[in-house]
């Protein structure tokens, strides 16, 4: 599912990237056909491109488009449907959540604030708990081919299970709610870690570890100066993976074992049935995990040296 | 010293999945201190895995190299190596590429002020000082590989190692560099073992042009000595009845003699 968002996203920069010239070129040549004069054809061009707004005003006119689409869409959905809350009525409802998001009234009734940062908190401390592990143990496998082929066919076979699955084992172990959620992203988030690491550790070019070799480093040296910086793409892609399937992941595992938690509230409103509050919810979810995204990228674009 | 470095009976036998692979055998060769020599011949002849010999990349499966009245047993810091694709390491600036080398080398010796000089004069010697804090993905292919000879030049190797260094470059380019690595080479009188398969860069910069024949089991085939006198002038030779013959020497050895690898 990640990966597939992942594609997409791909997909989407890459049509954003595409320079303007690139677009407008396809159309050229079928006016100089048409107007069979090219000074003509050239004067057209010319025109065009005076004519044309800027990438980013033209990008940001696109997006907002895309969203009016989709509250409009929303809306026609709503107004069929009859028990689906329109936009409207989920505004004046986020206005009036989003006006107090930390209060505090029990343990089973907190603001929108609350609830997001202690899911925020279980995927922090599970991701957390997965690279100190992950990370040393793929840079291991990726060393050592024997171990490698020793873990290749657990981590085949534990890495297609549904995180969810591994949520009684955690409850039996830990007999409270929380640390198993957290013990559930923990699961999740290891084999990206993992895995990328380890291909990071064996695509490190030749070239380097000859310069290596040439000069005699040290092993720390080698470490510091070659092995970490030419994996460290490759463990931030880890991380991205990660961490998206972690967001994915702890609203479920929140359904299930309830405490504080954006999982949990939407179950819970869903019991109280407040749907308002449930859109409300899945566009929190959806703006964090955008969110969450975009501040990897931007991390992953630092510490590439394409 | 009439054998600065000392090659001797030496022999590359590289087991694949096909089986043994005799890439090299009786290689003997002598440098002098302070000479340049070129190793050229056909493509997958066993250059490279010559050079990789002596740099201590490779441990040859017979006979052995003596350099500076030592056993090459390994790599080291003694040979600088020039690889073909440069291998900078892309996270480090120019400065810190020729840095990790002069540190390593003189680093226990020196005090950190020593080291940075060390390697600013590196970056000078090769043109470079106006890039120091550029990372080599901002440097157009020329000024990756000079910065791959300053690196090997800053740690003052005994014998500098080139493998095809220019090969990457466009004709203008390699010419100025040449010109340039003449220049260094003047400089500093380094002893040079220098890869190509360029036979105007072979006889223009070199003591002595190594042809090797065809693998596998390749070996040297002749040694030519190229008399020109020195400083030398690219555009000066180019009309110069004794390069054009000593040119056509290695031509003829290159596209007669070992005709066959060329297909
Ligand atoms: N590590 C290796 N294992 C097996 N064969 C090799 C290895 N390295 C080089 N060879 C073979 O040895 C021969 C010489 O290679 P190389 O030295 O790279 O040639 P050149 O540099 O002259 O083009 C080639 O046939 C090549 O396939
Ligand atoms: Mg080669």
């Amino acid at each position: 599912m990640t990966s597939l968002a992942i594609a997409n996203r791909d997909a989407l920069t890459l049509v954003n990237s595409l320079p303007p010239r690139a677009v407008s070129h396809p159309a050229a040549p079928a006016l100089a056909a048409s107007a069979a004069s090219a000074e003509h054809a050239a004067r057209a061009a010319t025109r065009q491109r005076r004519a044309r707004a800027p990438e980013w005003v033209r990008e940001i006119t696109a997006y907002a488009l895309g969203l009016v689409i989709f509250v409009l869409i929303w809306a026609v959905v709503a107004s069929i449907s009859g028990s689906i809350p329109g936009p409207a009525k989920v505004w004046v409802a986020a206005v009036n959540i989003f006006s107090d998001p930390f209060y505090q009234k029990g343990p089973n009734d907190q603001g929108i604030g609350w609830n997001v940062l202690s899911s925020l908190k279980r995927v922090g401390i599970g991701f957390g708990m997965a690279a100190l592990v992950g990370i040393p143990l793929g840079f291991i496998l990726g060393r050592f081919k024997f171990l490698s082929d020793m873990a290749a066919p657990i981590i085949s076979l534990l890495r297609p299970v549904s995180p969810l699955a591994w949520l009684p084992i955690g409850l039996l172990l830990f007999k409270a709610a929380n640390p198993a959620a957290i013990y559930v992203i923990f699961i999740c988030s290891l084999w990206p870690m993992i895995i990328n690491t380890a291909v990071g550790v064996q695509q490190v070019p030749q070239d380097y570890l000859n310069v290596a070799r040439v000069l005699k480093l040290s092993e720390w040296k080698v470490f510091t100066t070659i092995l970490f910086p030419a994996v460290l793409p490759f463990m931030i892609t880890g991380i991205r993976l990660s961490i998206g399937v972690a967001w994915l992941v702890i609203v479920a595992a929140e359904m299930l074992t309830g405490g504080v938690g954006i999982g949990f509230w939407v179950w819970d409103e869903w019991n109280n049935l407040k749907v308002d509050h449930i859109i409300i919810a899945i566009i929190t979810i959806g703006t964090v995990g955008w969110l969450l995204e975009q501040a990897l990228v931007l991390l992953a674009k630092k510490f590439s040296y394409a | 010293m009439d054998n600065f470095l000392q090659i001797e009976s030496v022999g590359m036998t590289f087991d694949t999945k096909k089986g043994e692979f005799v890439a090299l055998t009786g290689i003997n060769l002598a440098v002098r201190k302070g000479e340049f020599v070129s190793l050229i011949g056909h493509s997958g002849c066993g250059k490279s895995t010559l050079l990789n010999l002596v740099a201590g990349l490779l441990t040859p499966t017979d006979g052995g190299m003596i350099l500076a009245g030592r056993e090459i047993d390994g790599p080291g810091p003694d040979r600088g190596v020039v690889f073909q694709n440069h291998s900078l390491l892309p996270w480090l600036s120019c400065f810190e590429n020729v840095y990790l080398a002069v540190e390593r080398v003189f680093g226990a010796a020196e005090p950190k002020s020593m080291l940075r000089e060390r390697t600013h004069a590196a970056l000078k010697l090769v043109g470079l000082s106006h890039a120091t804090d550029k990372k080599p993905q901002e440097l157009s292919g020329g000024m990756k590989q000079r910065v791959g000879i300053a690196r090997a030049l800053a740690i003052e190797p005994k014998v500098l190692l080139l493998d095809e260094p220019f090969g990457a470059l466009d004709a203008l380019t390699r010419a100025s560099l040449q010109d340039e690595l003449i220049r260094i080479v003047a400089e500093t009188g380094a002893t040079v073992l220098m890869v190509t398969h360029d036979v105007d860069e072979a006889v223009l910069l070199s003591d002595r042009v190594v042809m090797m024949t065809n693998g596998p089991a390749a070996t040297i085939g002749e040694i030519l000595e190229v008399d020109l006198p020195r400083p030398r002038e690219r555009l000066a030779l180019a009309a110069n009845a004794r390069y054009i013959h000593l040119r056509t020497r290695v031509l003829e050895f290159l596209y007669q003699k070992q005709f066959k690898a060329a297909a």
